[in-house]
């Protein structure tokens, strides 16, 4: 029990370190690399909390491909990190002050304890229903079953945003030189080959290439 | 019987949009004018599958989704509202060089999207439609990729648009944080005491409404509307006007009256003061305006705010009112575009008001159809827009809210006025511009049925409009 604490409270301070650092880091990389950090912890405190599932897709999905993603966009972009943060101690009031506001509404949803009478009892899924499976089993049991109409629409929406991707960058290039596998196979090598004599001194002159 | 048979007529544009992308995509020249036809065919058989097959009311998926008279109604008018703004774009593609195969199939699929939210029954599957239909229509506004304009409406559309749906989700989470269930039935159940409601749930409301008015361009939330309406490529903000607003404005109906039926005097001011500041924006920042595609975003903007007026009754016959105004309002509006879309010049679309001048000379025909769409928008009596008017006027009157009706008529008298420019500067100015002829037949055929739907032969059709719509009002009761 007393490793576990301390298991969480190595975690949760790296977590915390982490995501300072993201904001303090004056190298935008250095940020990138502070965040997968923070998402690595963050994973361990899920395993902690008995959620293997987010755990993993935690990983799989934030660190393997949307933080390699900010990576990639990070170093191939240009950006001016300097000049972004000119405006800082100008927004700085207004972002404290937003700050402060989503402050005092977080203590006001922690605090209430007035939530509707039998509420938490029957939420939209009952819990008994997955005692003794392990998450992998309980998410998969609901999401075909309970979810599939959500579920398959967020499928829609995903082919839509593939559309629209396609639609809005797409562009056939005519004079691009693609491979031409079926050709490069059928090529002969009679036809491709000749052997010229040469004379000394005498160039090839002009010939035809195919 | 299927146990899919209430979600029948979506999933065929579903599966039809892929068979349709699949041909599209594999087709040399992307074959556009078939995946076009094809695409009219799908709407016409959803929308027959949906009379003719489909039960109601009826519930799929553990009550995530409903289909009852309420929903079979919006989804025939928004079925032939996309179906409009569909034939509408053939001339307009043609020209600017745009005739590509995802046009239509972004079009169905947005269709769907919308179809889903009027048929949501729970705050999940609310959200999952919303953001089908909204993904969609944000690539649609950018379907001009070369024109800076259009990129600029897609990407305005897209920040505003997430802006909103982080709004929505905030209020979703927050109602289900302090009641337990996303399902709109068990909400009605356990808020019908407004009094043992935490405040917390009333912030989660404010959120979710503030995310549902984006979508009808209300205000505060309107501010994308004219940007987008005038930088998108003319046939999609024919469709934005039409088809999206019917589906947030039923979408809106159903969130307010079946989930949240217990706390009407508290969304009841949240609508009013919406509504009248709509109208009132809709109704001034019109009057100033040069640009006619702009005209028209306020237009619908303070058409919106009439229509808010009549969910603020929150009776069965406020509800039939909103209805019949939804049904109008897309025939009006739909109508109005396919004639500018008719405003070709030599060198392109001409969006100016003033080169309307004329036009009763020039094009009779189009200047009588535009002068019916203007007369019928302002609430001339005679025209189908006055009925619109009067039906919503009188629910909200009959709800004891006397003064919210006579806002709404003083601000529909303000409109009045730039709708009745137009038509002065179509009949008495000098003709400027020539015109140019444009091809196929969607544009008149369009135009044509729209204006004789609004023309004084709407008598004939106002009494079964009604009846309908007061069928499909209260199955939310």
């Amino acid at each position: 029990m007393i490793w576990t604490a301390f298991a969480f409270y190595v975690f949760a301070f790296f977590t915390v370190f982490a995501a300072v650092m993201v904001i303090f880091a004056r190298n935008p990389v250095h940020s990138v690399l502070y965040l997968i950090l923070a998402f690595f912890n963050a994973a361990a405190l899920f395993l902690l909390a008995g959620a293997e599932f987010l755990a993993l897709l935690l990983l799989i999905v934030y660190v393997g491909a949307v933080m390699v993603l900010f990576l990639f966009v990070v170093m191939m972009l240009d950006i001016d990190f300097v000049a972004l943060r000119e405006g800082f101690a100008r927004y700085l009031p207004i972002g404290l002050i937003i700050g402060l506001l989503l402050i005092a509404e977080l203590m006001v949803v922690a605090t209430s304890a007035s939530v509707l009478p039998g509420a938490p009892l029957d939420v939209a899924l009952p819990f008994a229903k997955f005692i003794g499976m392990d998450n992998t089993q309980a998410l998969g049991t609901v999401l075909y079953t309970d979810f599939v109409y959500p579920f398959q629409i967020a499928g829609l929406i995903l082919l839509v945003a593939m559309i629209g991707a396609i639609v809005l960058t797409l562009r056939h290039r005519p004079d691009a030189r693609r491979q031409k596998i079926g050709e490069q196979v059928r090529r002969d090598p009679a036809r491709a080959v000749r052997l010229v004599h040469l004379a000394p001194g005498e160039g090839l002159g002009q010939t035809e290439s195919d | 019987m299927l146990a899919v048979n209430p979600i029948l007529p979506e999933l065929l544009l579903a599966v039809g949009a892929m068979v349709l992308l699949m041909i599209g995509a594999f087709s040399r020249d992307g074959a556009y004018g078939l995946i076009r036809t094809l695409s009219l065919v799908l709407f016409g058989l959803a929308a027959f599958v949906l009379l003719a097959f489909v039960d109601s009311p009826a519930d799929a998926f553990g009550g995530m989704f409903r289909v009852d008279a309420f929903a079979v109604f919006v989804k025939v008018l928004i079925l032939v509202a996309a179906g409009f703004a569909l034939m509408v774009a053939d001339d307009y593609l043609a020209y600017r060089g745009l005739r590509r195969f995802e046009y239509p199939v972004l079009i169905l699929l947005a269709t769907v999207g919308m179809m889903l939210m009027v048929s949501a029954h729970t705050l999940l599957a609310l959200y999952v439609g919303l953001e089908l239909q909204s993904l969609a229509l944000y690539v649609l506004a950018a379907f001009n990729r070369d024109r800076l304009r259009s990129s600029e409406a897609g990407l305005k559309y897209f920040v505003l648009g997430a802006l909103a749906s982080g709004m929505l989700l905030y209020g979703i989470s927050l109602i289900y944080g302090f009641s337990g269930t996303l399902d709109f039935a068990i909400l009605a159940e356990r808020l019908k005491n407004p009094a043992t409601v935490h405040p917390g749930l009333l912030t989660g409301l404010v959120f979710l409404f503030a995310g549902l008015v984006f979508k009808i361009s209300a205000v505060p939330f309107h501010m994308w509307t004219p940007d987008v309406y005038e930088g998108a490529p003319t046939p999609v903000t024919a469709l934005f006007a039409g088809a999206p607003k019917a589906a947030a404005m039923a979408l809106i109906l159903r969130v307010l009256m079946e989930a949240f039926p217990g706390m009407v005097e508290e969304w009841r001011q949240l609508v009013i003061i919406v509504a009248i500041a709509t109208m009132a924006v809709g109704s001034f920042a019109a009057l100033v305006q040069t640009n006619i595609k702009r005209l028209m975003a306020y237009s619908s903007i303070a058409n919106m705010g009439f229509a808010l007026a009549g969910v603020a009754a929150a009776t069965p016959e406020g509800v039939r009112g909103v209805l019949i105004y939804m049904v109008i309002y897309v025939l009006m509006t739909v109508g109005s575009f396919a004639l500018i879309l008719a405003m070709r010049r030599e060198d392109g679309w001409s969006e100016e008001i003033e080169d309307l001048a004329g036009l009763a000379t020039t094009r009779p025909a189009m200047a009588a159809a535009m002068a019916i769409f203007m007369f019928s928008l302002a609430g001339i009596p005679l025209l189908a827009g006055f009925f619109a008017k009067l039906y919503v006027f009188l629910a909200v009157v009959h709800a004891g809210l006397v003064w919210l009706a006579v806002v709404g008529f003083i601000f529909s008298v303000v409109a009045a006025v730039y709708y009745l420019r137009i038509v002065k500067v179509m009949y008495l100015d000098p003709p400027k511009v020539e015109f140019s002829p444009i091809a196929g037949s969607g544009i008149p055929f369009v135009a044509g049925v729209t204006a004789a739907l609004n023309s004084p032969l709407h008598l004939l059709f106002i009494w079964p409009l009604v009846l309908v719509a007061g069928i499909a009002a209260n199955a939310l009761f």
